[in-house]
């Protein structure tokens, strides 16, 4: 069904409920790591199925209105072919009077409610994220977009970039690619991506590079998911040894989030396995590392009592505890402890090669 | 050796002997007045601002009761003149019945000199100290002597007195006396000169006797204030409130020490006689259960009886049941009074009053009014006010140490619409006053600024407060749910167009469709509850 038919239908019910003098409501599917669950044969997390209800009354009336204002706008949006970013739909929320929202997390998390009630995502309401740039990409790659103006497919060398890199976009659904890559390296800083690709690091590894500066942004997500499907290559992810760079990063990047459940299906990348850094790389490759913070602590208890990817991965779980218990972590960069180039000239290297090591 | 040290303890016995002959020519019984000079601050009079109230409080307190005994509508007038700085000259007058020239001297410059202490009668003043420590005061402070005019009679020329306390000997000093002409038919003026400082607020003088016409609804009182502002404050009724009667004491509250005095004083010879003439509710079966109880015999003579066998009958009166005294001595404010004196001196959205039953505390009679306002004048978001009254005088001194003080942050305020976080007052627009009027009020001190927190005291006082706090409860919240109707209309008036629009733009809505919508909706929101 399209997402505008989707928006009518609710809309209708809403209608025919109040011609029949009831109060009108809407169901969406709550969005939290509580209402997931987790199967490794299906790879990412899935909606247990609970829904909060918001049904019409004094109380709810004021989000119960932007609400259907701001599905109005979706269905002009996609009507007009646009697109709008979250802060652009927040800004036309201001002509609205009273109904206005007054920052925009309010207007995101009424985007949200309305994707996960038509269980499409955001790109498919004519919204996209627009604030944080997408993922970095360079290497043995030739992306296949199409050149708005003329509709003719174009073809992006992402080895020549120099020392810049290809920058991913909001919607890449009709992306081709060519590649004779072996595999996607997936980093998390910004920093060590730059490293990597000044040395060309894909040239020897034959590999792919992927810069994702902190947590993917869901284009991110989607542009490594298709490529590594598409081609059929593995894809190998590098973060700092922190509770952050596994739990918030990595397995964000893997099986999706809480937050954006009803889309993890299409956004995660079940077959990611993680390369480092492990807490045993702390202690195998003596890294200067630095003490836990207190967030640090809070993530690695509330992971360990909630996640639900955790549960099912008995070795996350004992690396967990073992960062725990050394009450450490360590960054990416502290590699160059023992040489600027000691990262490609050694340490990825004994990684590939060394599959115990790794991370599931 | 021995014989040296005897000799030794015998010249210090002797030196000893010696001595305290020495000292025993020191020795001599301190009088009253000269007591109180050294401790003035029992009677109130501890620093300048207090003692201004004190001294006004004493006359105006006398002044009430003495129109009261004899049945006239109080009218009293209250003057404060500024001499310089911290001396001011303080004049009260009433139209009460007047003194009979021999006893102003005593009435006015005799410490313990009243009508009322051998009495168990509800009435403002109690010891005979009051107006006399005032004189004190002002004599010590200043110097001047006080000025009294009185007259009891149309036909009587009124007198004239200027009095000193001489405070070794407990007796007034007359410093002038003569007849003057006064054009009052009856009534006594006192004019006193001291050291004092005025001020406003929450303990001042005018506070005081705006809360003293509150609860003297009958009385009228006209103010003017060292600034030369007259306040008149008027008469909310002109029938007097009932006369208090005179009750022997209860059995129950006597303590051995008085009771040893009055076996000694009583006119009653056989002890079974004293216990029925000089008790109330000791009828003659009663007496013979104590007096079998103290295994004493009926016919000792009372002035005869031992301490311990005093210390017997005391122990057999508690031991024996004996009804409660007669509780129609009392003779309260009156809700209803209360309540149209409360709305006449402030203007509140909620007043509600109430008078409790008599109740007993050792053996005393008692019982307790309260009142609260709502809202109006009062402040929000501050410690409720408080008012607290005996024997319908106002307190205005050590709230804390208040037994009304106690039960008010010892009730659940937050059950009646006022919030209160755990043992304090609570806090909203509102003023509770507590009215508690007794044969004998329990005082914390002889300046009377607290009640005793007796548990039967506090308990009527927690039923009193509760029984307005419910009715206050209600009215809270009828006007907030009258609030949040208002709000609610305004609300589904702002934002029902906004989902009209949304609708619109997503479907394709006719006219008329458009209407029924919006009426349906705006039907269905009013109906809801949240």
């Amino acid at each position: 069904m399209k997402t505008e038919t989707k928006i009518e239908k609710e809309a209708e019910e809403v209608l025919n409920k109040i011609l029949k003098k009831q109060k009108p409501s809407m169901k969406f599917p709550i969005r939290s790591l509580s209402n997931v669950k987790y199967d490794p044969k299906h790879g990412f997390f899935e909606l247990k199925g609970q829904k909060k209800e918001r049904t019409l009354t004094v109380s709810t009336i004021k989000t119960f209105a932007q609400t259907l204002r701001m599905m109005a706008l979706s269905k002009e949006v996609i009507r007009k072919n646009d697109i709008a970013t979250k802060r652009e739909a927040y800004y036309i929320s201001k002509n609205w009077e009273a109904a206005k929202f007054d920052e925009q997390p309010e207007s995101d998390a009424v985007m949200d409610d309305i994707e996960a009630m038509f269980a499409v995502n955001r790109e498919q309401l004519g919204f996209v994220a627009g604030e944080k740039g997408g993922g970095l990409v360079a290497g043995d790659l030739k992306v296949i977009d199409i050149d708005s103006e003329t509709k003719k497919p174009i073809e992006i060398d992402c080895t020549q970039f120099g020392s810049g890199a290809y920058s991913i976009p909001s919607i890449i659904e009709h992306f081709n690619f060519k590649t004779s890559a072996k595999f996607i390296l997936v980093i998390e800083t910004i920093g060590m991506f730059e490293r990597l690709n000044k040395h060309k690091y894909w040239r020897n590894a034959k590999c792919i590079l992927i810069g994702m500066g902190g947590v993917p942004t869901r284009s991110t997500r989607r542009f490594i998911r298709k490529l590594s499907d598409a081609k059929n290559i593995p894809v190998y992810v590098f973060t700092d040894g922190d509770p952050y760079g596994y739990f918030s990063i990595y397995r964000t990047l893997k099986v999706g989030s809480g937050n954006a459940a009803h889309i993890n299906e299409y956004f995660c990348v079940p077959k990611a396995k993680f390369i480092g850094i492990t807490p045993q790389d702390i202690i195998d490759f003596k890294l200067p590392s630095h003490k836990l913070k207190e967030v640090d602590n809070k993530k690695i208890k509330d992971v360990l009592k909630n996640d639900p990817f955790l549960k099912e991965n008995k070795e996350w779980e004992k690396a967990l505890k073992q960062l725990e218990k050394m009450g450490v972590r360590a960054e990416q960069q502290a590699l160059a402890k023992w040489g600027l180039n000691y990262v490609i000239d050694k340490y990825l290297p004994k990684k590939l090669a060394d599959k115990k090591s790794w991370l599931p | 050796m021995t014989q040296t040290k005897l000799i030794d303890i015998k010249k210090k016995d002797n030196n000893v002997k010696i001595k305290a002959e020495e000292l025993a020519k020191e020795l001599r019984s301190v009088s009253v007045s000269e007591f109180f000079e050294k401790n003035r601050h029992l009677l109130g009079y501890d620093n300048l601002t207090k003692a201004l109230l004190t001294v006004i409080k004493e006359a105006v307190d006398n002044s009430i009761d003495a129109c009261e005994e004899a049945n006239i509508p109080a009218d009293i007038n209250v003057k404060i003149e500024k001499l310089k700085t911290n001396k001011f000259k303080v004049i009260v007058e009433d139209n009460g019945p007047g003194i009979v020239k021999e006893h102003i001297p005593a009435v006015f410059a005799s410490l313990l000199y009243g009508s009322k202490f051998h009495r168990l009668r509800q009435s403002r003043g109690i010891q005979g100290i009051g107006i006399s420590s005032a004189v004190l005061y002002a004599q010590l402070t200043t110097g001047k002597s006080t000025k009294i005019v009185s007259k009891i009679s149309p036909k009587r020329p009124a007198h004239f007195y200027a009095l000193h306390i001489n405070t070794l000997k407990n007796e007034p000093e007359i410093v002038s006396e003569k007849e003057v002409s006064w054009k009052k038919d009856h009534g006594t003026k006192v004019e006193l000169e001291l050291e004092a400082n005025y001020q406003k607020g929450s303990r001042s003088v005018d506070q005081y006797l705006k809360q003293a016409a509150i609860v003297n609804p009958h009385v009228k009182i006209t103010y003017t204030n060292p600034e030369n502002k007259k306040f008149i404050f008027p008469r909310t009724t002109k029938d007097l409130p009932v006369e208090p009667k005179e009750i022997k004491p209860h059995p129950y509250g006597i303590e051995l020490g008085v009771l040893i005095r009055m076996l000694k004083m009583s006119k009653h010879k056989k002890l079974k006689s004293f216990l029925t003439k000089e008790f109330s509710r000791v009828s003659p079966k009663i007496a013979e259960e104590i007096l079998k109880l103290a295994q004493l015999d009926p016919t000792t003579i009372s002035s005869e009886v031992s301490r311990d066998e005093a210390e017997k009958l005391l122990n057999a009166i508690k031991d024996t049941k004996i009804r409660n005294p007669p509780l129609d001595c009392l003779s309260p404010i009156g809700s209803d009074l209360l309540k149209k004196s409360l709305r006449k001196e402030m203007d509140v959205d909620f007043c509600e009053a109430i008078t409790r039953p008599p109740s007993v505390y050792r053996g005393f009679p008692f019982l307790v009014e309260a009142a609260i306002c709502y809202g109006g004048e009062l402040e929000q978001e501050k410690s409720v006010k408080l008012q607290r009254f005996a024997n319908k005088v106002p307190l205005l001194y050590q709230q804390a140490a208040c037994a009304t003080t106690k039960a008010i942050s010892g009730t659940k305020w937050n059950s009646y619409g006022l919030s209160q976080s755990r043992g304090s007052l609570p806090v909203g627009p509102a003023l509770i006053v507590v009215h508690i009027a007794s044969v004998w009020v329990p005082f914390t001190s002889e300046s009377k600024e607290a009640i005793a927190p007796y548990p039967e005291i506090e308990k009527e006082i927690r039923l009193a407060l509760q029984e307005c706090g419910r009715k206050l409860g209600s009215f809270i919240r009828k006007k907030k749910k009258a609030v949040q109707e208002e709000q609610k209309k305004e609300y589904i008036t702002t934002f029902l167009p906004h989902i009209m629009i949304g609708l619109k733009d997503i479907l394709d809505l006719n006219e008329s469709k458009e209407k029924r919508i919006e009426k349906n909706l705006k039907e269905i929101l009013e109906k809801s509850r949240k």
